[in-house]
């Protein structure tokens, strides 16, 4: 009997080399054919290959390796046809020509730094860089990023292939930011990847892809790649500061649980004690950033045995100076209100009433603020305003409890 | 609800390497998973050894015999599956028109049971 191909199995071997190196694959592809969409037609094409070669003879020493030269001709195939200046392609081989030899034997120089920045643009809008670098380093599909986002996945498959479009009208190279641009450029990718933590964080539903994961393992590699930047490692230690309290943060009611009132033994301390590792060695380095400070307060937070309040306003004093906003300094007022200056945090919270406005977490902090002036009317009336604002259940949930503990 | 897509075919009838049929075959299926995974249906999909690697077991009185090879002598055998969430049989067998094994040998759709006595 012929042996028969087995198609599901090479598909799901393909599949699994795809989960842990899509995104090198992808990045060194893209950092040889300069072209995002290009690399990810040329890898489609690649697989395809793979399916009737890796069918015969079983998966090649390298997989990685063989699917990037084999994408790599591909993608020159692509450009060939494609055009009638052969002159791209002709530079596209001698370059290729020299990657090829060295693929087969030593290991694939890791270029996902590269695709980091680049899908995180600043060219790009906020949620363009999001889904793009999902799709394009985490392999999410388009199905999954709308469902994170409750967005449509037509809407969301759109707004990549205009992102990889603008990148390439832009002309945005693939290419490590030099170092006067590399605050700014690294600025745009870690409140990307902030952003990623962040809707993770608060999701509510149990989906398939954990975007918080997703983004511990961004910033992760993102510190692997540059291990030298005190502000990649306070992003880290922030996220896993946040991350560590997570099974703490809703209560056995439904309701949000701040920091101050959860149950310890509910926090991650192998987590905690990593947090506060990474951020002392961004600390050491000398060179302070709004996420070391950021990191610095989320600690400080899980004081024993209760937050230091008193530190937490001398680093919003600090942040301040880095990022003069509207909700640092409203952050900034409930921790002055917290150490007995409720008046002045009153003062300082209706100062941002007009900047804010709609802005819910601006009227629970001035409902809560409110009422530890004892102005009990008025804290009412900014709990049930934010209540209506609230986004999600857990949260509502949180501000009617406090609006109930008003009115008794 | 979920269906399983059995995959039968006659491994003599199926398209050979080298060839362009074996070429699209592969593609097809490359294109139906990636289909499937796309509309988040795939919940599993596995290819089988050969027919002639399988061992039947049958326990008679109390004793156990084995048998090599397959349980039936047929010409078409169980050669992979995936299984699939989805609404409805219409949609399950729209699923099963993509596997390539569909223009050469047979896809049996059937669903998993959902048993749920006091439902």
């Amino acid at each position: 009997m012929t042996k028969p191909a087995a198609p599901i199995a090479i598909n799901n071997a393909i599949e699994n080399v795809l989960r842990h190196d899509r995104g090198r694959l992808i990045a060194g592809l893209t950092t040889r054919l300069h072209d995002l969409q290009l690399a990810e037609d040329a890898l489609q094409d690649a697989l395809i290959s793979a399916m009737s070669h890796w069918g015969r003879s079983g998966l090649p020493h390298s997989p990685v390796g063989w699917l990037m030269k084999v994408g790599l001709n591909k993608g020159i195939d692509r450009v060939r046809k494609g055009q009638s200046e052969t002159r791209k392609a002709d530079d596209l081989m001698i370059v290729s020509a020299k990657h090829a030899e060295r693929l087969d034997d030593e290991p694939i120089p890791d270029e996902r730094l590269r695709l980091i920045f680049a899908c995180c643009h600043p060219v790009l809008e906020e949620k363009s860089r999001v889904a793009l670098t999902l799709r394009t380093v985490c392999y999410l599909t388009t199905r999954e990023i709308a469902a994170a986002f409750l967005d449509n996945d037509v809407a969301i498959g759109q707004r990549i292939s205009r992102a990889k479009a603008k990148l390439k009208e832009a002309g945005v190279a693939f290419e490590i930011p030099d170092q006067e641009v590399w605050p700014a450029r690294l600025d745009a990718v870690l409140s990307t990847l902030y952003l990623i933590y962040t809707v993770g964080y608060v999701s509510e539903d149990e989906s398939d892809r954990d975007l918080a994961a997703e983004a511990m393992f961004l910033l992760r590699l993102l510190d692997r790649l540059r291990s030298d930047d005190p502000e990649i490692e306070g992003a880290l230690a922030l996220v896993l500061l946040t991350e560590a309290r997570r099974k703490a943060r809703i209560g056995t009611d439904g309701a949000t649980v701040p920091p101050e009132a959860q149950d310890r033994s509910l926090w991650d301390t192998h987590m905690i004690r990593e947090g506060q590792e990474i951020l002392a060695q961004a600390v050491e380095r000398g060179r302070p950033g709004p996420y070391q400070i950021k990191a610095a307060i989320a600690d400080c937070h899980m004081s024993r045995p209760k937050p230091d309040w008193q530190q937490i306003s001398l680093l919003y004093g600090s942040l301040w100076v880095h990022e003069p906003t509207p909700v640092v300094a409203l952050n900034w007022a409930v921790v002055m209100a917290e150490l007995g200056k409720t008046d002045l945090a009153v003062q300082k919270i209706e100062a941002l009433g007009t900047t804010l406005k709609d802005f819910q977490p601006y009227y629970a902090a001035y409902a809560s603020v409110l009422g530890q002036a004892g102005r009990t009317n008025e804290s009412r009336a900014a709990y049930e305003r934010a209540i209506e604002l609230a986004q999600n259940s857990s949260s509502r949930r949180f501000l009617e409890k406090k609006l109930q503990q008003e009115n008794n | 609800m979920k269906y399983m897509l059995l995959i039968y075919n006659n491994p003599e009838q199926q398209p050979q390497y080298g060839t362009p049929e074996f070429e699209a075959m592969m593609g097809g299926f490359f294109a139906a998973n990636e289909k499937m995974k796309a509309d988040g249906v795939l919940v599993d999909g596995e290819s089988l050894n050969e027919p002639d690697t399988a061992t039947s077991v049958r326990v008679k009185a109390g004793k156990t015999e084995t048998m090599d090879g397959p349980f039936a002598e047929t010409r078409e055998y169980l050669g992979g599956y995936y299984i699939v969430d989805v609404p409805d049989l219409d949609t399950a067998v729209t699923y099963a028109e993509m596997i390539p094994s569909a223009a050469f040998g047979t896809i049996e759709v059937r669903a998993l049971m959902d048993y749920n006595p006091a439902g």
